[in-house]
């Protein structure tokens, strides 16, 4: 039994590798396909992403932080990664939605005629330069935190540990 | 006043927020996807999530169906969540036993209730009693594992089953009873309720709903599953579905698409097999017969008054060997303390006292439903937070919750606890040929897992 787990492992470390090389080799001759996705908040996020890859591809590659995107990572169980086309890039996409898409695209909030899961959007050289608007889950627009986040780093840029000591010298003030 | 406001500039600013404390009872989907979205919101606060069971994951775990594993992805992402260090899981601890609600107020700085709808609701007819009347919930929870369902009775030496409720629950059960079990066994259902479901006798299941076609409960994609369901052929009784024909274009899209895949299959008249799923439109229960176990339910015939089912004089009586009721589930109120109500079964959000998913929306809708709430109240708190709202006080968090629960010898799960249950069940499950063989055993998992 063990033997045949280690013979399986070898033989899958020994695939993984000689697809990871042949991946390697051909996304350099390979022209790389931009998408941008226009944020409910109103930000906008420009990722690359390669021939064959989904939407939700391009988003988990890029390490994207969309809240609750793909929750069921593309197997279409869920709507979380909902998008709307403009009318002329979803006429032109080649695969037209399967009813079970539909299906799942019903539940989703803000539900348009040109809405489409980003997870069967595979990308084509075609689509290069690609918009899509990504609704927000929330029905609340959560500009807050980008913001927060952002005054965060600022600070943090100019003086690293300031903001730490202030921090102690009140808390002292304060409890005393 | 001044220092206090200056205090909270301050810490609004700085990244080290590890002395905010959140403390969410219920580690579902709701919590996780709280804490998830927390972690953003206040970064590095510190959150402690308490779980009735040993295990996490509540209905992705429990309810969720065996067939539908795709749904259960979302375990990944919690899993996620959980390892982050400032997130702390905390198993067989039950709120309202071991701890209290003003407990953990003086421990964490925001509670978040995350405990969802438990109960189920009853009936409240004659012959609720019977053998063989069985909640749909407590059936999911007996093939699903839930400790607390493992030993439910449920005689499937039965023809016909009769589920009370159109929604998704019963067509979860619907398909559950007639799907080939050797489909099942890829599946990770318990290994108890596929011996029980191989030997199961259903032939036919009859989903009875007070209401007509067009206020079905259930979504879409559990309808189309049971119309490819092998060896099944749906059915409908005559005259119940010729009415919306007319009225289908009217509606908006999910709606429409959902009563034209109704009106389709009612329109094919072929049988698919000798197994058949039917659907009983305008009927509402008024007893149960039998005089041990159920024989039969005697329906009121209903008509529609705009949205609204009016009961008529006329009866109707539907033979049966089995019957569920799946008529929603309600949220109970686990603490004396929590500001409950009572008419909704909800807890409504309070500064510092919290509720998120079934707990705060009622018993319904799909997973996104539940993280698109979960996010709200995460973004409340937050919003509270800035504001100062809640108490600036240093808290003490798990450390005095921990006390409690050594003082009461109580053993807890924590993550790596958990992760070990999680590796003997694939293991097992490997066995079978299945995905994980869950353990059904409480003092089982706490062998495995607890400290």
């Amino acid at each position: 039994m063990s033997i045949k787990l280690f013979k399986y492992v070898t033989n899958f470390c020994i695939k993984s590798r000689v697809l990871m090389k042949y991946n390697l080799s051909t996304s350099n001759n390979e022209k790389l396909i931009k998408v941008t996705f226009n944020k409910a908040n109103g930000e906008k996020v420009t990722a690359e992403g390669k021939k064959g890859d989904s939407l939700l591809d391009v988003i988990v590659n890029n390490n994207l932080d969309f809240d609750g995107f793909g929750a069921c990572e593309g197997t279409l169980t869920c709507s979380t990664c909902h998008v709307i086309l403009n009318q002329k890039n979803y006429d032109e996409l080649p695969e037209k939605p399967s009813d079970e898409e539909l299906d799942m695209l019903d539940l989703a909030y803000n539900l348009t005629d040109t809405s489409r899961l980003g997870c069967q959007i595979v990308l084509e050289e075609k689509l290069d330069g690609l918009e899509v608007n990504v609704p927000a889950t929330v029905n609340d627009a959560r500009n807050w935190p980008t913001f927060h986040i952002s005054r965060h780093k600022t600070f943090y840029g100019f003086f690293p540990s300031c903001n730490i000591i202030v921090y102690t010298v009140f808390d002292i003030f304060y409890s005393s | 006043m001044r220092w206090r406001y200056l205090r909270h500039i301050v810490r609004k600013y700085s990244k080290d927020n590890n002395r905010f404390h959140v403390g969410i009872v219920g580690a579902g989907p709701a919590g996780f996807y709280c804490a998830q979205q927390l972690l953003k919101t206040i970064p590095g606060c510190q959150i402690d999530i308490y779980e009735k069971l040993p295990v996490p994951f509540g209905l992705v775990r429990y309810g969720v169906a065996p067939d539908h594993p795709e749904v259960k992805n979302v375990i990944n992402t919690f899993s996620k969540t959980a390892s982050n260090e400032h997130v702390r899981f905390i198993g067989n601890v039950t709120l309202g036993r071991h701890i209290t609600l003003a407990q953990l107020k003086h421990s964490y700085h925001a509670v978040v209730l995350a405990y969802g709808a438990e109960e189920d609701r009853k009936l409240n007819i004659n012959g609720e009693c019977l053998t063989n009347v069985v909640s749909a919930t407590k059936f999911i929870g007996w093939y699903n594992g839930q400790p607390q369902n493992k030993n439910i009775k449920v005689d499937l030496n039965a023809e016909h089953a009769v589920i009370i409720g159109q929604g998704n629950v019963a067509l979860d059960v619907a398909r559950i009873l007639l799907t080939p079990v050797d489909i099942l066994r890829k599946t990770d259902i318990t290994e108890y309720s596929l011996e029980a479901l191989a030997k199961s006798k259903v032939k036919k299941v009859t989903l009875v709903g007070r209401r007509g076609p067009l206020q079905v409960a259930f979504t879409i994609k559990e309808f189309r599953e049971m119309l490819k369901l092998p060896a099944v052929s749906t059915n409908f009784y005559e005259g119940q579905m010729n009415t919306i024909e007319n009225v289908i274009g009217d509606l908006p899209r999910p709606r429409k698409r959902l009563m034209q895949l109704m009106y389709d299959a009612s329109q094919k008249l072929e049988s698919r097999g000798d197994k058949s799923f039917d659907i009983l439109f305008y009927r509402t229960p008024i007893s149960l017969l039998g005089s041990d176990k159920i024989e039969g339910i005697e329906l009121a015939i209903n008509r529609l008054e705009g949205d609204k089912a009016v009961i008529t004089n006329e009866k109707y009586t539907l033979k049966c060997d089995l019957a569920f009721r799946s008529i929603g589930y309600r949220s109970i109120q686990a603490d004396p303390d929590i500001p409950f109500n009572r008419a909704s079964s909800i807890v409504p959000q309070s500064t510092g006292i919290y509720s998120v998913g079934w707990l705060s929306s009622g018993p319904i809708g799909v997973i996104v439903s539940t993280m698109s709430n979960a996010f709200q109240t995460a973004s409340l708190i937050g919003k509270d937070f800035e504001k100062g709202l809640l108490s600036d006080n240093p808290k003490p968090g798990y450390s005095y919750i921990s006390k409690i629960l050594k003082d009461k010898d109580r053993i807890t799960i924590d993550w790596n606890g958990w992760t070990k249950i999680d590796r003997v069940e694939i293991e097992r499950g490997m066995k079978r040929g299945k995905p994980r063989e869950k353990i059904v055993n409480v003092d089982e998992m706490l062998k495995i897992g607890g400290t």
